[in-house]
Parts: structure tokens; sequence; C-alpha cells
């Protein structure tokens, strides 16, 4: 949250702050909508998925889903937040093709959750506090078609009543870099507890952008509204370009005006959408169809009882329990899979060594191939196999990653792998001594350079190993150079 | 054999089942009279060939002794409840062609029990009137006229189709709906017996919405016996609206005739009001010595926020209205009118296909719900709402039982005389009932005499929520006193 230097931009008269705040509306995680029984399920043919509540047939009535409201309950206590066990529903009127009631019911003035937070960690280690104003629950539109007809536009309600979670952020966010962290956070959080899919493609989650500049330690400017933004390097370069237009606008004499602006990822830069004069009245008013939402405390208790691991307390059970460094542990917890997967390996074995291997070896693979880890060939037991086989000298760590690569592209089991293909690691110290005295006796020249400088035995074990076919020990081989040589 | 339409409903039922008649003749019989009588243009829809093929079926029913409690009993339904297959309206040119593709649960519970559909009965459009005059269809012509004229008179409103059916023996009962007192000054205007039972007492699932927080189904029918009859079928506990309540549904039949001995009648003196005529204070005066006279203790009573009651009214009912209407916009179902934008087809439809009252209606609802408004207007009605359902607590806590009052101010009015230049005029006609609405309470309208000029004039018992039985009770009482009144028929 602190103003520090590397935040800050460079304009033409000095540093500006930018201060960023955020409402992620994130789909809730259910099998029917907010206030009718149908589906939610992605993808259908236009117009399948409608209720006649939906469609707002005349006379239909919204009865509440409840596990869209255990939804919402479970993901405020996620955020560390107040659960309100009375909230509102009220209508926000506006007219819009996809919006079959005129109005959208949502919460306004009583929402179900509180205030909240949520820590975010840097890549530099540093961490940062978010913190969260409110959730309230709130139905999704339908979507107009305008590609159909040249005359006409379309409409699809399949969407349309689908539960959202609008969640606001505090205006705590000061760059772009922070922006995108809270929101990898949030959304990591949200897929800890099963309450979002988290699928930005899909649009299970986006983000209204608040973005307003000022001189460090001045008060708050006119802020900018930037709709609609759904993935994460978009808000990065949203961002990015929104703090430049308003500082050049401001050092240029110019007033930043409120608005709600759009943001263009063709172009990179957000443009107007309207302006605050035009900006709608939603006579929001409590919906008569609905009862305020009453919860009792047993329920949200039960609800907290039963919540997952999250991936802060995991994170710590990680650097106490398996001693991992805090940006090792922030890795792995930063998606509930990898977090499963890495116990799966570390279990039994040096947890070190597992980290290495999950984060730089899998994660690496992983990423070439545009792979998420429930689809990775090698499941956590194989690699867990692999490291037992390095653990008890069975391969060298060179070895190690040869195997990975073939149980990575044909399967199989390790150890049957490294026995039918003759991996195993040669310990016999009189072969490998009989191959340290060859390369001795071949480069004397370097021998006496290695004398004077000890370093230089580096390249007498890669040459020994060269020539073992990197089946040598190379502690065993490090062993006998340094007596050879006399280091 | 008696003229079937001039049966009562119970009367009916117990003909149908000890077979004196078939429900295809009572069926018929009502068809033919409600030919006889479009001159009243109180259905906006016949069926009869559903009413027939119902009525068969109820025959089937009888014939093998397996009868429900309403088995072939025509009735005809306000066109504000969606009939599955059958033409809806709402009276509202927005909604001329709808035909829903499902049943709203209180009709369908009437059905459930046997009733036979004879057709959708005119209204005020979307129920918003207090004469049936803004129906898209046209205004119902009342079956009562005064003595030695042929002035025509309106029914009442909104419900002025099903009490003007009633009245005139077109149906042996019908379905109205009750936001400001819409089913009891149309029951009071008509001579019938119209009750609006506590909100949440039947379910609003499947009725158009004018305003949700005030709307309620409820019967009319020519005896209190009868309401209570259909009562039973109608009300009842309904998943599919979270506003109804999860309560058993009593024998209502049952508390007719119930003695109302030391039962504790308040008599809220607001209901006093200046310049009412003196025939309504006589009737008043005579309701409160009948129940006196069986053995019912009369307390004067207070609720001093009455007078506030019909300006919140004209502010919460069109708040909601403003917004339940927003979905008649011409995108997916009703009247569309073309525009050169989407925003012009929105304008056109809704211009067109709403009457002036609607669109009056609307406009005042979309104002005070605005930005700077909603303080000073809709939260300050909600505020003095919580106020009048707290005098009825008190009342009630301090052991009221019910309330009489006069139903209507005045007797029916002729068609066009009231509030054509002042909409007020025609808002103070809902005086009486609209608290009832207000405070979510049960009220009943039951006849209890004619005026010098031979018009019936009702009164109204209020009761505690959920407490209808008791007003079947007393209004049992009131009918017996005062007798039924039939028009006579000039159509």
């Amino acid at each position: 949250m602190s103003a520090n230097g590397k935040n800050l931009f460079r304009g033409a008269t000095g540093d500006w702050e930018v201060v960023i705040g955020m409402e992620v509306h994130a789909q809730v995680a259910s099998n029917a909508k907010l206030f009718s029984g149908a589906s939610t399920e992605f993808g259908g043919a236009p117009n399948s998925h409608v209720s006649l509540v939906d469609a707002a047939m005349p006379g239909m009535l919204p009865v509440i889903n409840a596990e869209c409201v255990r939804q919402a309950v479970r993901t405020g206590l996620g955020l560390k937040a107040a659960i309100n066990l009375k909230s509102v529903f009220d209508r926000k009127n506006y007219f819009y093709p996809d919006l079959p009631q005129g109005y959208q019911i949502s919460q306004y003035k009583q929402p179900i959750v509180g205030e909240g937070t949520v820590t975010v960690d840097l890549e530099d280690g540093e961490c940062f506090t978010v913190g969260i104003e409110r959730l309230h629950l709130e139905q999704d539109a339908g979507k107009s078609l305008h590609d159909r007809n040249p005359t006409s536009s379309y409409v699809d309600l399949n969407r349309s009543g689908v539960a959202l979670m609008e969640i606001v952020s505090k205006p705590d966010i000061r760059s772009s870099e922070q922006a995108k962290a809270f929101l990898s956070k949030l959304r990591s959080i949200l897929r800890y507890l099963g309450t979002c899919d988290g699928d930005m493609e899909k649009g299970s989650l986006r983000a209204d952008i608040n973005v307003s500049v000022r001189r460090p330690g001045e008060p708050l400017g006119t802020r900018c509204e930037i709709k609609n933004v759904n993935s994460i390097r978009f808000i990065g370069q949203a961002i990015e370009h929104e703090a430049r237009r308003q500082i050049e606008i401001i050092e240029e004499g110019g007033a930043i005006e409120q608005e709600t602006r759009l943001f263009d990822p063709g172009r990179g830069e957000t443009r107007s959408m309207r302006s605050k004069e035009e900006a709608h009245d939603y006579r929001y008013f409590p919906d008569p169809d609905l009862l305020p939402l009453e919860l009792a405390q047993d329920e949200v208790d039960a609800l907290k009882a039963q919540l997952p691991e999250l991936p802060d307390e995991k994170r710590a059970r990680f650097i106490a329990a398996f001693g991992l460094s805090a940006y090792d542990a922030a890795v792995l917890v930063a998606e509930r899979e990898t977090a499963e997967y890495f116990e799966v390996v570390a279990k039994g074995r040096d947890a070190k060594s597992a980290a290495n291997w999950v984060i730089n070896e899998l994660f690496g693979r992983l990423n070439k191939e545009g792979k998420d880890i429930r689809q990775s060939p090698v499941g956590a037991q194989q690699l867990g196999a692999v490291l037992d086989l390095i653990a008890d000298g069975t391969i060298s760590g060179k070895i190690a990653k040869d195997l990975f690569e073939i149980v990575w592209s044909e399967g199989g089991d390790p150890r049957e792998i490294v026995k039918a293909r003759g991996m195993v690691q040669v310990t016999d110290l009189g072969a490998i001594e009989a191959l340290v005295d060859e390369v001795i006796a071949k480069n004397q020249d370097k021998v006496a350079q290695a004398k004077s400088n000890p370093k230089a035995i580096g390249w007498f074990v890669g040459q020994v190993m060269k020539s073992s076919g990197g089946k040598a020990s190379p502690q065993a081989v490090n062993d006998l150079l340094k007596r050879k040589l006399g280091l | 054999m008696t003229d079937l339409t001039s049966l009562t409903l119970a009367e009916a039922r117990d003909g149908l089942a000890t077979k004196q008649f078939s429900a295809i003749e009572l069926a018929e019989t009502h068809l033919r009279a409600i030919e006889a009588a479009r001159a009243l243009n109180a259905f906006v829809l016949e069926t009869p060939e559903r009413a027939v093929e119902m009525a068969k079926a109820s025959d089937g029913r009888i014939a093998k002794g397996d009868a429900r409690p309403l088995e072939g009993i025509p009735l005809a339904v306000k066109d504000m409840f969606c009939t599955k297959d059958v033409r809806t309206t709402a009276c509202s040119h927005v909604l001329e062609n709808f035909v829903p593709t499902y049943e709203s649960t209180v009709t369908a519970q009437l059905w459930r029990d046997g009733a036979v559909l004879l057709g959708k009965t005119n209204n005020d459009e979307f129920a918003m009137g207090s004469s049936n005059e803004t129906s898209y269809f046209g205004p119902v012509h009342s079956p009562w006229r005064r003595k030695g004229s042929n002035t025509p008179l309106t029914p009442g409103g909104s419900s002025g189709g099903s009490a003007a059916a009633v009245a005139a023996q077109l149906c042996l009962g019908a379905t109205g709906t009750d936001t400001g007192g819409s089913i009891r000054q149309p029951a009071a205007f008509t001579g019938t017996v119209g009750m609006k039972p506590t909100y949440g007492r039947c379910s609003r699932w499947g009725i158009v919405a004018f305003a949700s927080s005030l709307d309620q189904a409820g019967p009319f029918a020519r005896t209190v016996r009868d309401v209570a009859i259909l009562l039973r079928s109608m009300a009842g506990p309904d998943a599919k609206d979270t506003t109804c309540a999860d309560l058993p549904v009593p024998d209502y039949e049952a508390a007719v005739g119930r003695s109302v001995k030391s039962l504790r009648i308040g008599i809220p003196k607001e209901y006093r009001l200046d310049g009412m005529p003196a025939e309504i204070e006589t009737i008043w005066g005579r309701g409160r010595e009948w129940l006196k006279a069986a053995g019912a203790e009369l307390v004067d009573v207070s609720l001093p926020h009455t007078k506030y009651a019909l300006p919140a009214y004209y502010i919460v009912a069109p708040a909601e209205a403003s917004s339940n209407l927003a979905r008649y916009d011409g995108v997916r179902y009703g009247l569309r009118v073309s525009g050169k934008d989407i925003t012009g087809m929105y304008e056109a439809t809704r211009a067109e296909g709403f009457g002036a009252e609607v669109r009056r209606r609307v406009m005042i609802g979309t104002y005070v719900l605005s930005a700077g408004y909603y303080d000073a207007y809709y939260l300050r009605a909600q505020r003095l709402r919580t106020l009048i359902k707290r005098d009825f607590e008190l009342a009630f806590a301090n052991g009221i039982d019910a309330m009489l009052t006069p139903a209507t101010p005045s007797a029916a009015f002729g068609l066009g005389e009231k509030g054509a230049a002042d909409p007020v005029e025609m808002y103070l006609n809902d005086v009486f009932t609209v608290t009832v609405n207000m405070a979510g309470l049960p009220g009943i309208s039951v006849p209890a005499g004619l005026d010098a000029q031979g018009l019936p004039l009702g009164l109204q018992l209020i009761g505690r929520p959920f407490d209808e039985e008791t007003l079947f009770a007393l209004g049992g009482v009131i009918e017996q006193a005062a007798g039924r009144f039939r028009p006579e028929r000039w159509w």
C-alpha cells in the first residue's frame, strides 16, 4: 500500500501515484441460476437455458437459490470478511434488450458480505494487503448478438439470471503489477473455495477497474472506471494506459472527467463509453418480490467449519512444515491442484528437492507446452519415484532429467525404465577410478592449472562424467579427482 | 326447475352432488347468460369450449363418486391471472395477443379442485383504476342502475368485470386481485361479497404484477359462505412465491355462522370523513347495531395514520408498478411498435401499448424512485406504511379482533363521472380500502343495504393477519341481518 518509489509514474512535471480499486464480477459456481431453476451450463444453443422467470414472463417471481447464497457466504469467509446475517435484494432499473425484467436484481445498501481483506504476494517477496469493501449477489444479463442479421440484433438469454458475486475492493492498489497480483490472488482464493471457476476466457471472472492519479501525498484524484476487463494481462495494459492518459491531461493543464471507459485490447488503450452526465439513474429500491435474506449464525459457522485450507494458510504450513522459501511456497499454493500435486510428491521425501522439481522441471515443461497441472503427463507418483531414485543413489540428478523426459513423453514406471535402459548410476569405485586416471593422463597440461586454481576441477568432473555416459556417481568422481590431484 | 344461475355456489355444489342437474347443464346455462349479457362488457374472453370440456370431466367425476371440493362449479377469472393456452391481457393493448404457456397458482388450484372456467373478465388496465374505465377493452357496465335512470354506472374497479359477472349471475363466483381496494370496492358497488385475504395468503405466481408488495388475489361471490368456499381452494403455500405464507389453509366455510359473541370490534374514528354522504354513516351505524345484537362488543379506536394511507399508497404502488411494467418493452412478447433504434422501439411500444392511466402511474413511479426524490417520496411513504401498520398492530394488541368500516365513501357513480379532470378524484375512492393493503391485512366487503337511489352499499371488515375466519363469521352476521341484493335485469 505504501507509495514506494518503484510504483510511481514519472511524468513531465514530476512523479505520480496511481490509485486503483476494483469491482470483480465472479460467476457463482452453481448448477442453477440465482432466482430460477434453469441451467447455468456454458455454451448451450442460444436461449436453451431459459426459464419463464429468466424471460420475465408476466406474473413470474424470483425464488432465491440457496446454494448461491452458501457460495457467497463461503467466499465472504474466504476473504476474512464480515457476513451480514440480514441482507436485502434491490432492483436496479434500466432498459436494455438483454435485461428481460427491465431491472437487475442486485444488492445495494445491504449486501450479504461486508468488509474483508486479501493478502497479496509479489514476485519479489514483498506482500501487501487489499481491503475488501463488500461482496454482493446479483443477476447476470443476457447477451445481445449483433452479427446475425444486418438490420436487427438477436438476444440470447442463456446467461440471463446467472448468479454473480460482485466483489468490491477498497482503493488500496498502487500499480498495474499489484492489480494483476490482486486479481490472481482473488482468483486463487475463489478456486480454492470452489465458489467460482475463475475462467476468464468464458467470462466467469471479469473486472471493472477504477483508476485515478495524484501526486504522492495529495488527496485522491478524479477516477475513471474501465468496464469489463476480462484478462489479467489486459488489466495491466488498461491501467498503464489509463494512468498515462490521466497524467498527460493533468500535466497539460486539463482536468479528469469522471466517466466510464472501455479497454480496447486491439489498440491497447481505453476510450470513453459514457460521461457522468450520461450515467443511468438506476432507481434502486428493495425488490418487493423477495423477502430480506436472513441467515442463522449456525449456518455460517457450519460453512466456516467446512472451508478448505486456503492459499495463505497452506503457504504458511508449507513454510513451517517443509522448510520451503516464502516464494517457493507462494508459487506452489497459487493453484489448489498444484499444491495438492506437490504434497503428494513431497510426502515422505525431501520437500525442498520436491519443490525444486515441481517448480523448475515440471512447471517449465508444462509452460513450454501450454498445459496446466491437470493435464500433466507425469503424475505426482511418477515424479515422486524419480526423486526416490535420486535419493537412493540409483541415478544422478542429470540422468533424472533424462528420465523425466522419458516419463513425460512415453509414460511408465520410472524404476522399470531405469532398469530396462541401463541408466543406473555407476558407483563401482574401481571402474570410476580407471576413468579418472585416463582423463588425468590425457590432460596433464590442465593438471597444473587445477592445482593452482581448484575451481578448475569442475572441468575434470565434466570430462569423467562424459566418458561414463553420465552414469558415474558425481560425488565419487569428485572425491577421486580431489585425491588424485592432491587438492 | 329453478334458474340455475340464481343458485348460490353452495347450493349448486349440493345440487350437483345430489345429481339434480349436471355440470354441463350448469355450465351451459351460465354460458347462455354470459352471451345474453354482452352489453355489460364484463367478459373480455368467453371460453365456452373449455367450459364444456371441464364440465364434462366434472360430470364424469361426480358419476364415479369422485367429486372434488369445487366440482363442476362455473367461475370467471379476472384477466390478470395467467391461464394456460387462454389469452391473458391484463386488459392492456401491450398484452392484447398474449397467450401464456403456464397457469397461475391460484387458478391452477381452482381447476385442481374441479372448478370450470367460463371466461376471462374485464378489469382496469393492469388493475390500475377504480371504475374499470381504464381497460383497453372499454368499461364494464354495472348491472345496477339508479332507480328510474338509464345512466350507465361503473361496477367499480379494478375487478369490475368479475364483480359485474357475479352480480348479474353470469357465474357462481369469480377471482379478483386487490392492490388498493380492487376487490372490496367493486363488491360494494355491485352488492356482492368480496375478500382481499392477508398478504401472502394466496400465491401471486402467475398473476400479472401491478404492485408486488400490495397485490393479493381473492374471491367474489354472492354470499359470504361462497367466498369462504372459494378462498379455501385459492389460498395456500407456494414454493414459487417466497412472499406466500407457509401456513395451512383452514376450513373457512366452517367459520360462517360461527358465534361472534364477545368479539371486540374496533370502530376507527378516522373513517368518519368530512363530506361523506349521510347514507354511508347510516349504513355503518346499522352494521354496528347488527354486530352488537349478535353479541359483539363495539370499541371506539383510533388509527391515527389513516389519513396518510392514500398519499403513501399512491407513491408505493406506482413505484413498484413502474418497475414491474418495465418488462413490457416489445422485445420478447406482446406488442412491438418499431422505432428507428432500440430506444425508439421502447418508446413507441410503450406509448402505444399503455393507456393514459398506466402511463401516468409509470411516470409517477419513475419520478418517486429517481435520485434526489427517493428519500423525499418513496422512503417517507415506506415509513408511513410502517406507522399505518403499527396503528393496526397496537389496536389488535389491545384486544381488538376486527374493525368495521364503510367499504367506500359513496355508492357507484356513473361512467365518465369521475376523474376526467382530476385523477385524484378517482383515487379518493380507495380511501377506506388502501390502508388494509398497506398493512397487509385481510378485508372483506359485505353488502349492507341500498341507498335512496337503489344502489348497493357495502361494509368492510378488517381482520388480524391470517384471521380470515373471524371476518367470515362477522360477515355472515351482517349478511344475515342485511339480506342479499340483486340488480334488476335490464340487459
